[in-house]
């Protein structure tokens, strides 16, 4: 009974890292579905006083993916129904040329602040809208939602490694005494600690199968799935081969540090 | 004849830098029993501790079995401790194994084959008189018994010292009997040196014995 006590409270802890650690990957993949779909509806209008080519505006920043020249017409029919065609179409040639730009992914204040610097330096651009005071609002409550998530994932990894640490005395003491008599009678260090290795190599086994259930579960939970709809993202949220792999990875080295730990403070009795 | 334990000018202390041992010189033959005796708190068990390695010498040398336990090497050391069988007198059995498996131990830690740990495992505990109990776990047997299945495991792998820190002091006679059979048995069938920490003598041995007592720090042996 105190055997499996000891047992859950290492499976319990190391779920809980594992926990954070995959809600961590969650929002970040989340941010990034949520940023591209930003990114594909953001663009920055460029006005200039000559036409410009797709290559010239391409080649101002590696964050330009396209480029589309805005058609005049309709900021004409605004100004005056009334205007003949001919004095339309001189128009057309005397008004600056409207492009809009869309880019690659969704980018940061200083990337925007850099674009806008690099395209005034062409001579032939008067005027850049890059809709910033939008950007930065929609920015800041990303990074504010992923800093609230950091944060919590932290401080769960905090909390469960000094569970841990407590752990470990009580592994350490229940442990010592059967390292102590296989030690008194010559036995070497991997083979006194390989029941302590081999117990918590399980234990990371079945923290990891646990994690796989629960995100295996929660991804494939409509509710939620109609969350990520409902603001228009897709996001995988457990990927059962390569996020199991590196979960269970994590586990395990994390188990392994937890047994090495416990061998090295061993101290022989006297 | 081959010296298994040679102590020349040896010193023990513990950490409070208090001497226990003072500068002794003794020696032990192969094949030869050994009683160490003294009042408590003179120095016999510690004296026993220093001949496995888990007090190193403070000052002079102690060369058991070839090694100089002086600055041993860690590895040095169980190369050593594999070839003792030790008793002790809180028996030292692992709880959470059965008895079977603690009297394996020397046979697991020395790399016997499956079948051969098997066999002498059933051996011993014939010998014992546990056989039937093959299966409980240490804390499931009385103090004799557990005593027993620690003779057994001190006898497994055919060392070439045992060392017993006073191995029936707690016993009933049918289990103490049962002990010194045992340690006469291994003196005289395999000529195993043996060491037995004591306060007393028992009056049935059957066997030529050397007596070394200890007092005030120092040991002599007694005629």
């Amino acid at each position: 009974m105190k055997s499996i006590k000891n047992h859950l409270s290492l499976i319990i802890a190391l779920l809980s890292i594992l926990f954070s650690i995959q809600v961590f990957i969650i929002a970040d993949r989340s941010i990034d579905a949520y940023k591209e779909k930003l990114a594909n509806n953001y663009s920055v209008v460029v006005v200039s006083q000559k036409r410009l080519t797709d290559k010239t505006l391409l080649g101002i920043n590696k964050i330009i993916s396209s480029v589309t020249e805005l058609e005049p017409d309709g900021i004409i029919k605004r100004l005056n129904a009334n205007i003949s065609p001919k004095n339309t179409e001189l128009l057309k040639l005397t008004l600056p040329k409207f492009y809009k730009l869309k880019l690659k992914y969704f980018p940061t204040p200083d990337e925007i602040n850099e674009l806008t610097q690099d395209l005034l330096k062409n001579k032939n651009i008067k005027k850049v809208e890059d809709f910033s005071h939008t950007h930065d609002t929609t920015y800041k409550l990303l990074l504010l939602f992923k800093g609230v998530i950091t944060v919590f994932s932290i401080s769960m990894l905090v909390v469960t490694i000094l569970l841990i640490f407590k752990e470990l005395k009580i592994w350490q003491f229940n442990h010592s005494e059967r390292m102590n008599v296989m030690g008194l009678f010559g036995a070497p260090v991997w083979l006194r600690s390989a029941v302590l290795f081999r117990l918590s190599i399980v234990d990371a086994l079945i923290a990891s199968v646990l994690a796989f259930i629960v995100f295996a579960y929660i991804s494939s939970s409509t509710w939620i799935l109609q969350h990520f709809s409902d603001v228009g993202i897709e996001v995988q949220m457990f990927n059962p081969v390569n996020d199991f792999l590196f979960l269970l990875v994590i586990a395990i080295t994390l188990s392994i540090l937890l047994a090495s730990l416990i061998v090295l403070g061993h101290k022989e009795e006297v | 004849m081959d010296k298994v334990i040679m102590a020349k000018d040896l010193s023990l202390s513990y950490s409070n830098n208090e001497t226990i041992i003072n500068q002794v010189n003794f020696s032990i033959n192969s094949g030869d029993f050994v009683f160490i005796t003294g009042a408590s708190g003179s120095g016999k068990s510690t004296l026993l501790k220093s001949i496995y390695g888990a007090l190193k010498p403070k000052q002079g040398s102690l060369i058991v079995g070839g090694v100089e336990l002086k600055g041993v090497l860690k590895s040095k050391l169980n190369f050593l401790r594999r070839h003792i069988g030790i008793v002790f007198q809180d028996y030292k059995l692992i709880k959470e194994w059965t008895i079977e498996k603690n009297i394996m131990l020397p046979l697991i830690i020395n790399g016997y084959d499956k079948s051969i740990t098997q066999s002498q495992v059933q051996k011993l505990l014939k010998h014992v008189r546990l056989n039937h109990q093959s299966g409980k776990y240490p804390l499931e047997l009385s103090g004799g018994e557990q005593q027993r299945v620690a003779m057994a495991r001190a006898l497994a792998h055919n060392p070439i010292l045992i060392l017993a820190d006073e191995p029936t002091g707690n016993l009933d006679d049918y289990s103490s009997q049962l002990i010194w059979n045992l340690l006469e048995g291994a003196k005289s069938q395999l000529n195993t040196t043996i060491v037995v920490v004591t306060h007393h003598i028992p009056e049935s041995i059957n066997v030529d014995y050397k007596h070394f007592h200890i007092e005030y720090g120092s040991i002599h042996e007694v005629n």
